[in-house]
């Protein structure tokens, strides 16, 4: 067996066992990187030296590798992650030399259970886009086909997954930039609630919605990594302090007679035909396991482009006036003034899309508009907030597609950026209301495209949304399924 | 069809965002603007009039601390990204 293909708990038990040491487990990664990511370009910066040194350390007892579920694993984390001493470019030219000075809470937590990082993972620049066709440093292809696109924006790092370039990764959530590139790139992707996950040391694209969560092979890895990474952090005003509940103790549990809410907004026309029966088959197989299916409604679906593309955009204007080329990120000296230079600075460091989104924002937020686009949108966020409260009530999590279609061409939306916020439509509503929703793998579409289910909870609903997606992941079949590479 | 916005707006925009935008460049983000901000309209169809804001998913409250000194980031290290620097202080063009 091919130890790049083994889930982190797999890998684990190797290492425990001594029938791998952790260099020897870098290395085949590291060997596999060099093989296959030319082509598929998962990864902006590589770490490896640093990981084969602190693979080094457990080998030669510095480090014990029994003292964490996490130690000796080697895993890749998105680019808008600080790393503290490894560039971290958030997929911009105006970052392309940024050495964060600290590590980002999550770095940290992970770092002390002993994770090794293979590298940063490609994605849109500042994590705008649906496809990570937006990197300043070049898309990253589809493991599965590479003539279409990962998803995005967090494209490295489920592709990362997927093509067993790295045991799981980190993502990050805005409006489904975990769970929809693990759907086109057939891998569990979790989002967790709102105030979950710290997120300090994430670069801030919009803070309201902004939130890190796992990519990996299977359910048990999310878990797994959701565990480290949860809780309280007080460099975070909005990270919850609430108990963190053990994530795997309870995955075995039946979800027979669970109640599911199926979303009758998330059916439309014009969705792929083999989204539907993936998704139709999924809805049998939660039957079979005892589980009852209702139909509910989220009326406000169909309004939370409008409004996201609205509120991201905003948030993003104001956190991205701090690349003003004075201390740190690119600056393009002008030989007319201060103004000159900020200007050019961030002309010439922003990408296409991130300037559409600076100037959506700035318009939305400038006098005379604030009320129509700004307060309008918020409005209509409570409306979808209240959408999914009301459906809780009737249900205890909620199924549905992730994406109306499977991994698209490359090329194919990059000249219609509206087109490329409607294929969000069903991962944005679940963001606006800041709730958990999983991807998970639950067929192939008849191109051999992977396809994902979405399994949404009420806030702090993720022991839930684990359970439900463990017992499914076993009924489907779909665990082991891996992209026809070499 | 009305447009919703005009080129001068874009330029106008342009400058509150301190971008500077080429000319094939702010021809295109008209067209583009235009194409998303009538697509915003969809939320006129939805009355929202006694409909409180959502500005956070989770409620969320003032969080206090202690106001105490602790250690922060020393001085080479904040400086070590500044693209101009003179080891003391950041170095920014002459603004008076």
């Amino acid at each position: 067996m091919d130890v790049c293909s083994l889930t982190i708990h797999e890998l684990h038990e190797w290492l425990v066992r001594k029938d791998l040491s952790a260099t020897e487990a870098v290395r085949a990664y590291l060997d596999r990187i060099e093989e296959l990511d030319s082509g598929l370009n998962c990864y902006i910066t590589l770490m490896a030296d640093e990981a084969m040194a602190e693979a080094r350390a457990f080998d030669n007892g510095e480090r014990d590798i029994n003292a964490s579920p996490l130690a000796g694993i080697p895993l890749a984390i998105k680019d808008v992650i600080c790393t503290k001493g490894a560039r971290t470019t958030c997929g911009s030219r105006i970052l392309e030399n940024f050495i964060p000075p600290y590590d980002g809470t999550v770095t940290r937590l992970l770092k002390s259970a002993g994770a090794i990082f293979l590298g940063k993972a490609n994605m849109d620049e500042f994590a705008m886009g649906s496809s990570t066709e937006n990197s300043a440093f070049g898309p990253t292809r589809n493991p599965w086909n590479p003539s279409r696109v990962p998803g995005g924006s967090s494209g490295g790092s489920a592709a990362a997954v997927a093509a067993d370039l790295c045991a799981g990764s980190l993502g990050t959530d805005t409006g489904g930039s975990i769970r929809q590139p693990a759907s086109f790139c057939g891998v569990v992707g979790f989002k967790p609630t709102y105030g979950r996950v710290s997120r300090y040391g994430l670069v801030a694209f919009a803070s309201s919605l902004d939130q890190i969560g796992p990519i990996t092979k299977d359910v048990e890895d999310a878990a797994l990594l959701l565990q480290i990474i949860a809780g309280y952090d007080h460099r975070d005003s909005t990270c919850v302090n609430q108990p963190v509940p053990d994530y795997r103790a309870s995955l075995n549990k039946s979800i027979k007679g669970l109640r599911f809410g199926v979303p009758r907004e998330y059916f439309i026309e014009g969705m792929h035909p083999d989204i539907s029966a993936c998704v139709h088959k999924a809805m049998a197989v939660c039957r079979d396991l005892g589980a009852e299916l209702v139909e509910v409604s989220l009326p406000h679906t169909d309004y939370g482009v409008a409004a996201y593309y609205i509120i991201a955009p905003a948030e993003a204007s104001s956190n991205l006036a701090r690349y003003d080329g004075v201390k740190y990120g690119l600056r393009v000296p002008d030989t007319r003034d201060l103004m000159g230079m900020y200007r050019q600075s961030r002309s010439q460091g922003f990408g296409a899309e991130v300037k559409r989104r600076i100037m959506l924002g700035t318009y939305v937020l400038s006098a005379g508009y604030y009320d129509a686009y700004y307060r309008k949108a918020s409005q209509v966020r409570s409306l979808i907030r209240g959408d999914f409260l009301q459906a809780f009530e009737q249900c205890d999590a909620l199924i549905a597609p992730v994406a109306p279609m499977p991994a698209f061409t490359i090329g194919e939306k990059t000249d219609d950026p509206l087109q490329m916020y409607l294929s969000d439509v069903f991962t944005l509503p679940a963001s606006l209301a800041g709730i958990p929703g999983l991807s998970l793998p639950c067929g192939l579409s008849s191109e051999g495209l992977p396809v994902g289910l979405q399994i949404l909870g009420p806030h702090f609903g993720e022991e839930l949304v684990l359970r439900v997606a463990y017992q499914l992941e076993k009924a489907l079949g779909m665990q082991g399924k891996k992209p026809p590479l070499r | 069809m009305a447009e919703k916005i005009s080129r001068e707006e874009v330029r106008h925009v342009a400058q509150l965002a301190r971008l500077e935008l080429a000319e094939a460049e702010e021809v295109r983000m008209t067209v583009q603007m235009n194409q998303i901000l009538e697509y915003m309209d969809k939320l006129n169809e939805l009355d929202t009039r006694d409909i409180p804001p959502t500005t956070h998913a989770i409620q969320l409250q003032n969080v206090f601390r202690d106001d105490s000194a602790g250690p922060s980031i020393d001085r080479e290290l904040a400086l070590d990204n500044a693209p101009q620097s003179d080891g003391t202080s950041f170095i920014v063009p002459k603004i008076i």
